[in-house]
């Protein structure tokens, strides 16, 4: 699904002493079918930006288009309940709205909601299940004797079972250790790739972003700071520092040593070891030169 | 409370679950923290981190051995002397608001313990300004983005001063920015205040500054000691599920590649310093 902002104001109880402008000005576009990551910093505007993406929130002033909706301060599209059933959000945290008795119940909330039939329930429950590697063994147990990282799985794969064309994630990996990280990011990447989803991955992990993302949006303070490839996103790390953002630590150490050895190593995703071996012989170059 | 030894925390032969027919969290768990120091505990989800954290402060009790802060035991009768000294801040700040704007919430702990008016706006002004968030004095707690509250609920429990300060993997949702500045500022009260600093986390970059570490796993204790020991046991931490730094990793990578460094750095500088010493030897 295509989904773009066009000039979005959103504003915060207006009118009110708590009025507080969250987005000013947003525009931008995601193709369908692209992997984006939004970084910000803490308060920049991200969540505001996610609940515009499934319509919890229309802007104040401005357009946001998802696929075929469109949402205006005054213009509310009849058909919510579908728009909701294509965004997918899996917001920060989303074993705490773990509620059912089983795990099966909980799976099956989401698609029974919007009319799924029960029979396509049953199978809908066992793929994404499944797509979150989980053991079909776990489905009649209660969701909270899992441990903490199985209870995330079951939260996504409730999210997944209403089979969405857009997946938002909102930090899905934070509190989870680096295994788990890697884990849950891998298993993302690989549903966007075989279902053919549009993926928007807001984190603070710029890792994750240079790893994963086709575009990186930047934002600060409500306003889009920088927007481009991960490779020109981050060659601006100036104008990142200002904001407080930082490029991902590898791009750093590369950085840091073409400064101090006066080589110019270009990272282009390459591996620790075809790194080292770059170094190796950087290095090398450099005797020879003396 | 009076203070009768050097360790800030003793746990001997520890063992602790949550009911008589499930497994142990803990299993016959020993170590000292040293006071006024920053150490580490780190592990995987589920290896017992979090319930040492619990146990520190008297929120759970062990069901064998002891605990002791600053020599005092950790039971039913010391408890409130005990959570006068041990501030902890949690994961989710969620579930830690009870104020209506940011600056009630820092004052509810101040209001608690009777300290006098002009004292309490002082120290939440110092506190907000420490965490960054002077300017959201009269915002609702609730309103804020995840972040912002945590740092709120950082400067609550920093306002009433305790002499042991554990994050219980408080940062895991904070920007870079923000992390960074909390773990300045705690490490800035840490030397003004001699606070004994505990950082439960998985974050290899919050390691690799502490004094000590100590790496759980399955509910022991699997090695401890200061980072450079415990990162350069590669195998061994992989294992357990961690990172090590990426400095550390690519050092290895660039040994693997014949280069003979010297060391095993954690930090960037030391990296860059290993590498000068290399190539100015060969």
């Amino acid at each position: 699904m295509d989904i773009s902002f066009e000039n979005v104001d959103y504003i915060y109880q207006p009118n009110s002493p708590f009025q507080f402008q969250a987005l000013k000005n947003l525009s931008f576009e995601i193709k369908s079918g692209e992997f984006v990551a939004i970084v910000g910093h803490t308060g920049s505007g991200k969540s505001t930006v996610i609940q515009h993406l499934n319509g919890l929130l229309r802007p104040t002033h401005g357009k946001t288009k998802i696929g075929d909706f469109t949402l205006t301060s005054d213009h509310k599209p009849k058909d919510m309940k579908s728009l909701r059933e294509q965004v997918g959000i899996v917001f920060q945290y989303p074993e705490h709205q773990l509620f059912e008795e089983t795990v099966e119940k909980d799976i099956s909330f989401g698609p029974a909601n919007f009319g799924v039939a029960t029979e396509q329930i049953k199978e809908r429950v066992k793929t994404s299940i499944e797509a979150v590697g989980i053991s079909t063994d776990l489905l009649n147990r209660s969701p909270f004797e899992l441990s903490g990282g199985q209870m995330r799985r079951v939260a996504i794969a409730g999210v997944l079972a209403v089979e969405p064309k857009v997946l938002v994630l909102d930090e899905p990996t934070a509190g989870l250790d680096p295994k788990g990280r890697k884990e849950i990011m891998n298993m993302f990447y690989r549903l966007h790739k075989e279902k053919g989803l549009t993926t928007i991955l807001v984190t603070h992990h710029m890792e994750d972003a240079l790893k994963f993302s086709d575009k990186v949006i930047v934002l600060e303070k409500g306003t889009k700071y920088l927007e481009g490839s991960v490779q020109e996103v981050f060659s601006n790390q100036a104008r990142l520092n200002k904001v407080q953002l930082d490029i991902p630590e590898i791009l750093t150490v590369v950085k840091e040593i073409n400064n101090r050895f006066g080589l110019s190593i270009d990272y282009q995703g390459q591996s620790l070891d075809e790194l080292a071996v770059q170094v190796s012989v950087g290095l090398k170059g450099l005797k020879k030169h003396e | 409370m009076k203070y009768m030894n050097n360790y800030a925390v003793e746990f001997n032969n520890v063992s602790f679950r949550y009911h008589e027919d499930e497994p142990w969290i803990l299993k016959d768990v020993s170590f000292k923290i040293e006071a006024n120091k920053t150490t580490a505990i780190i592990g995987h989800n589920g290896s017992g981190k979090s319930t040492i954290a619990k146990l520190m402060n008297g929120l759970l009790l062990p069901e064998h051995g002891q605990i002791y802060i600053y020599g005092t035991r950790v039971e039913e009768e010391s408890i409130w002397d005990i959570r006068r000294e041990v501030g902890m801040v949690f994961q989710n700040p969620d579930n830690q608001f009870v104020g209506t704007t940011v600056k009630d919430d820092v004052a509810f702990g101040l209001e608690n313990r009777g300290i006098p008016r002009l004292d309490m706006q002082k120290r939440i002004d110092e506190t907000l300004k420490a965490v960054g968030m002077i300017d959201y004095l009269l915002h609702e707690p609730y309103r804020l983005s995840g972040g912002q509250k945590q740092r709120v609920a950082i400067a609550s429990v920093m306002a009433i001063t305790p002499s042991i300060l554990i994050l219980d993997e408080a940062t895991s949702m904070l920007d870079p920015l923000g992390r960074k500045e909390i773990l300045e500022t705690v490490q800035h009260l840490r030397k003004k205040d001699n606070l004994s600093l505990i950082m439960i986390s998985h974050e290899v970059n919050e390691m690799i500054k502490a004094d000590y570490v100590i790496v759980m796993e399955d509910g022991k204790v699997s090695i401890e000691g200061t980072p450079k020991t415990i990162f350069s046991s590669e195998d061994r931490v992989k294992e357990v599920g961690l990172d090590i730094p990426l400095v550390t990793e690519f050092a290895l990578s660039l040994k693997r590649h014949g280069m003979e460094l010297e060391s095993n750095p954690l930090t960037h500088e030391e990296l860059l310093e290993t590498l000068w010493t290399y190539h100015l030897k060969t």
